[in-house]
């Protein structure tokens, strides 16, 4: 190759699913608004040859259940590209159990406050680049940045940064940042928070939470350092008069307006 | 029809889908006897090289690939970590590969990389052709796949090298000698890209 080629960054949406296996939104990890059907969704998703895919079953944990596997393996039978998923993985077997579905990556999140690490035996036999931690940050007034984890319910005793250290050095490929406090609020991405621990862990990171345009997802990267961005409500849009609207920026917008603006040299 | 060898280290169900959807038949099995006796075959992989061989050794399917690979001349597909086993071996353990064609697994060299890349290696990259291979025609000047690996290839002699990707510099996405082929990527996660790929792996006829 003569010059740097193109540099490709994921954009990623994010499908939150409820417990009877619904789309929804949610802002700021509370308020939900029914979207509809998950696999139609993928589909069309699929159709636009988006990046990749985030699957988060968000009742799981809360309802102390394992992962739909049903649903997941209809999801994933519509997707010609990676997906991660996660929500109420809180063993081995389920995380081997997920894969046999065609999953790409485990995401885990609410088992990081548990005493059995899940981290380090799957990382060894399943590979980093196969686990995904997933950190939801919230402020929390006077105590500064807080990991809530059950749905954002429970708070980890270590601070996020130390939380992410821990969880790469056990062998965690990748770890998403999700900001509980943008979710759902197309305010922007929490760029000093993405950046704080871009800074400080050797593996992509992945921002999640605010995304407002394809503008944004070029800041996230570029000020806050991380690898991918993900998003949620930025791709499905809702309103009472026109239903749903499904979308994805088109390959060439991506080219034009995020990966050329992102070029290291 | 494609055997898929099934060795407990890869993930089966999403090359099965896209074959499907190609309306490729394919079976999926790890007896060697299946794998001796395969018009065509694919491994695939996910994990750690050291893990990957032992399976296939736990499988007894180390040999039966062989035979089929260098005595049946039977067209072969490794994808990501199914691709690296073909080689020597890995930098990322111990475990000698399958030695199929000449070269090493190494691992990203980040003195080479500019400090906001990462490794893993996770996302999209446009791939190149470095020179004609079978499957060349399944390679447009678009084409991108999906690309997750911490390791990549390097093949003793440049004619084994027929694919190129970047990522911090340019690394062997793809390798090729005779009936024996191996992608980096994965194809049944790189949508069109992918599924013209496989494709032209099940019109293949080698000469």
């Amino acid at each position: 190759m003569s010059a740097v080629p193109l540099r490709r960054v994921r954009i990623i949406p994010t499908l939150l699913i409820d417990r009877t296996g619904r789309l929804v939104k949610t802002v700021k990890f509370g308020k939900r608004t029914y979207i509809g059907d998950p696999i139609n969704a993928v589909k069309i998703f699929n159709r636009k040859e988006v990046d990749e895919l985030v699957l988060l079953d968000i009742d799981a944990t809360t309802d102390g259940r394992p992962p739909n596997y049903a649903l997941i393996e209809d999801i994933v039978s519509e997707a010609f590209m990676p997906v991660g998923y996660g929500g109420g993985i809180t063993h081995d077997d389920h995380i081997e159990a997920l894969y046999k579905c065609g999953i790409e990556k485990v995401i885990l999140s609410s088992c990081l406050s548990e005493e059995v690490d899940l981290i380090e035996p799957a990382a060894k036999r399943y590979g980093a680049q196969a686990i995904v931690a997933c950190l939801p940050i919230k402020k929390a007034f006077a105590r500064g940045q807080k990991v809530m984890l059950r749905s954002g319910t429970k708070a980890h005793k270590k601070t996020p940064l130390a939380l992410a250290q821990d969880v790469v050095a056990k062998g965690a490929g990748e770890i998403i940042v999700y900001s509980i406090d943008r979710d759902g609020t197309y305010s922007g991405y929490d760029i000093d928070l993405i950046k704080q621990i871009s800074d400080e862990v050797d593996v992509p990171v992945v921002a999640c939470g605010g995304a407002r345009n394809i503008e944004d997802f070029v800041t996230a990267i570029r000020d806050g350092g991380c690898s991918a961005v993900a998003a949620g409500s930025f791709f499905v849009y809702h309103s009472k008069t026109r239903g749903v609207l499904i979308s994805y920026p088109p390959a060439a917008d991506l080219v034009d307006r995020v990966f050329k603006k992102l070029a290291l040299t | 029809m494609i055997t898929i060898i099934d060795y407990d280290a890869g993930n089966i169900k999403s090359i099965v889908n896209m074959l499907r959807a190609l309306g490729v038949k394919s079976q999926i099995s790890g007896v060697a006897e299946d794998i001796v006796n395969a018009d065509k075959l694919i491994l695939p992989g996910v994990g750690h090289y050291d893990h990957g061989m032992r399976k296939l050794a736990e499988h007894g399917l180390i040999n039966a690939i062989k035979e089929a690979a260098q005595v049946k001349k039977t067209p072969l597909l490794g994808i990501c970590l199914g691709a690296q086993l073909l080689l020597r071996g890995s930098e990322e353990g111990n475990q000698s590969g399958l030695n199929l064609i000449d070269g090493d697994t190494v691992a990203f060299d980040r003195s080479r990389m500019d400090g906001k890349l990462r490794v893993p290696h996770m996302g999209w990259a446009d791939t190149e052709k470095l020179s004609d291979h079978a499957l060349s025609d399944a390679f447009p000047n678009d084409a991108r796949f999906y690309y997750v690996h911490s390791f990549h290839m390097k093949t003793d002699s440049p004619e084994t090298a027929v694919l190129s990707a970047y990522h911090g510099y340019a690394f062997t996405a793809g390798i090729a000698k005779g009936n024996i082929l191996g992608y980096q990527f994965h194809p049944e996660k790189s949508h069109k890209y992918g599924m013209g790929v496989l494709k032209a792996f099940s019109e293949w006829v080698p000469q």
